[in-house]
């Protein structure tokens, strides 16, 4: 392209950073950690998180309440708004969303991002209809995927994973891209607070397909699990839970993430150079 | 006072929570009369470029703004879509623009992207600043929070006070007479982003 300018720039070569997500699950107000999507752990208050993560610098927040879908109640607004008030960084807001009048109401609090999972499998629509509006850059598709059956075959699940819906997570996924979305997450359900690392072959077999950010979630254990995703999937965003709420074998509840030298040290270890 | 434009759109807290913590008065405003106390100006913005304009032309606030900006020549920040709608049109719509800078706005074309860069340009980059503009001020080796599908294209390239780099380079930040643009959320870029507030707030 080539502008006149340049002179004026010191003309480095400039990229775009890989991001590190830290996921909050919020029920009844308060913030848990689930294993597998159940065992809800209580950890803290998700205002306070919010300022830790602040003082922090993280690259972004995901925020999903897991009780709105399942009991079908609408989002908690005021709690939304007060998320959103405090992050000096971007949101990610999901749960219990059906609606685009629901999706233009959290942009309106000042949400950058807001995620739809469950009501995206029966109403693929919401997607095209909400993009139309708030742009696809603030619709996340969130997929969250168990393997089903003796074969162990990936399947999309919705409801805390508590309802199959024969959907294969890699077709899925192309549809969601297809309609609009702007990022896709992919959330192990299997996975899910177990740190194990997270499901490369799974990752792998949808990134192919998919041209639009993608980022996952479940089983992030360490930094290198990180460097490990990076070095084999390029840019993608890596969420985790249990990793950036807990410390240590006895899951003792110690908010925390990288700092910036940290940071460069897995990015240099998935053979990145800045 | 620095009237934030609340037009339905974008994170208007975070602009004055920010503001809040610095000591700096500013308030969100969203009726043409509020907006006479204005002395500065930001124009915040997340979502499509007609969906801003439209709720923009609701708001009753373009012609005060038209008169503030260009007329009285005072300071605006455009944010995010908020800058975009700056410019004269965008590919995103149909819809014509404010026009306050001679600009259009054009989608990334993903023929020239990879696996390194998709669209949406989504997360913190690098931004080349000028030196010698007033918005940077104290500000090194910055990053910020991007989240677009389309970019800013302006006609006079001297106006550009930073870019950035997303397999094509691109005007992230603008700086026009009294108007001043960017494509990254400041609202949300930590440390460098309060700065570059605080520097607007300054300017004279």
């Amino acid at each position: 392209m080539g502008y006149s300018a340049t002179q004026k720039f010191r003309g480095t070569v400039l990229m775009l950073r890989p991001r590190i997500i830290p996921c909050l699950l919020i029920q009844n107000n308060g913030l848990v950690k689930t294993i597998k999507f159940g065992e809800p752990k209580y950890v803290g208050d998700p205002i306070n998180a919010v300022r830790i993560f602040n003082e922090k610098f993280v690259d972004e927040l995901i925020v999903l309440d897991i009780d709105a879908t399942r009991k079908s109640y609408e989002p908690n607004y005021k709690l939304i708004a007060n998320l959103a008030n405090e992050c000096r960084m971007p949101l990610s807001y999901g749960g219990g969303i059906t609606t685009p009048d629901q999706i233009d109401h959290i942009i309106s609090l000042g949400v950058e991002k807001v995620a739809v999972s469950a009501a995206a499998v029966s109403n693929l629509s919401l997607i095209s209809n909400a993009a139309s509006h708030v742009g696809s850059q603030s619709i996340v598709a969130i997929i969250d995927v168990k393997k089903i059956g003796l074969l162990r075959r990936y399947e999309v699940v919705t409801h805390n994973g508590s309802q199959r819906t024969g959907l294969d997570p890699v077709e899925f996924a192309i549809r969601l891209q297809d309609m609009g979305a702007g990022e896709i997450v992919i959330n192990s359900v299997d996975l899910d607070g177990t740190m194990l690392g997270y499901d490369l072959d799974l990752i792998s077999k949808i990134r192919k397909h998919i041209q639009i950010p993608m980022t996952v979630l479940g089983g992030a254990c360490r930094l290198d699990d990180i460097s490990s995703l990076w070095k084999s999937q390029g840019l993608i965003g890596a969420a985790a839970g249990s990793l950036f709420v807990f410390k240590g074998k006895y899951r003792a509840v110690l908010i925390n993430y990288p700092n910036f030298t940290e940071k460069a040290l897995v990015l240099k270890q998935a053979g990145w150079t800045l | 006072m620095i009237s934030i434009v609340d037009y339905g759109l974008g994170n208007i807290r975070a602009f004055e929570n920010i503001y809040r913590r610095l000591g700096i008065p500013a308030m969100p405003v969203k009726s043409a009369e509020q907006l006479s106390e204005a002395s500065k100006i930001i124009l915040p913005g997340v979502g499509a470029f007609d969906w801003a304009m439209q709720r923009l032309h609701e708001s009753g606030m373009i012609d005060p703004l038209n008169d503030l900006v260009q007329r009285q020549k005072v300071p605006v920040l455009g944010v995010c879509v908020g800058m975009q709608i700056m410019a004269k049109s965008s590919e995103e719509g149909r819809l014509p623009g404010l026009g306050w800078i001679d600009a259009t706005v054009k989608k990334f074309d993903e023929s020239l992207l990879n696996q390194y860069a998709q669209v949406p340009h989504m997360g913190w980059n690098e931004v080349d600043v000028s030196n010698t503009c007033p918005l940077f001020s104290g500000i090194e080796n910055p990053l910020y929070y991007f989240l677009h599908s389309y970019f800013f294209e302006p006609t006079l390239k001297t106006d550009v006070i930073g870019y950035s780099n997303y397999n094509i380079k691109f005007a992230s930040a603008m700086a026009c007479d009294n108007v001043y643009a960017t494509q990254f959320h400041p609202e949300k870029s930590h440390q460098w982003g309060i700065q570059l507030l605080k520097n607007f707030a300054e300017l004279c």
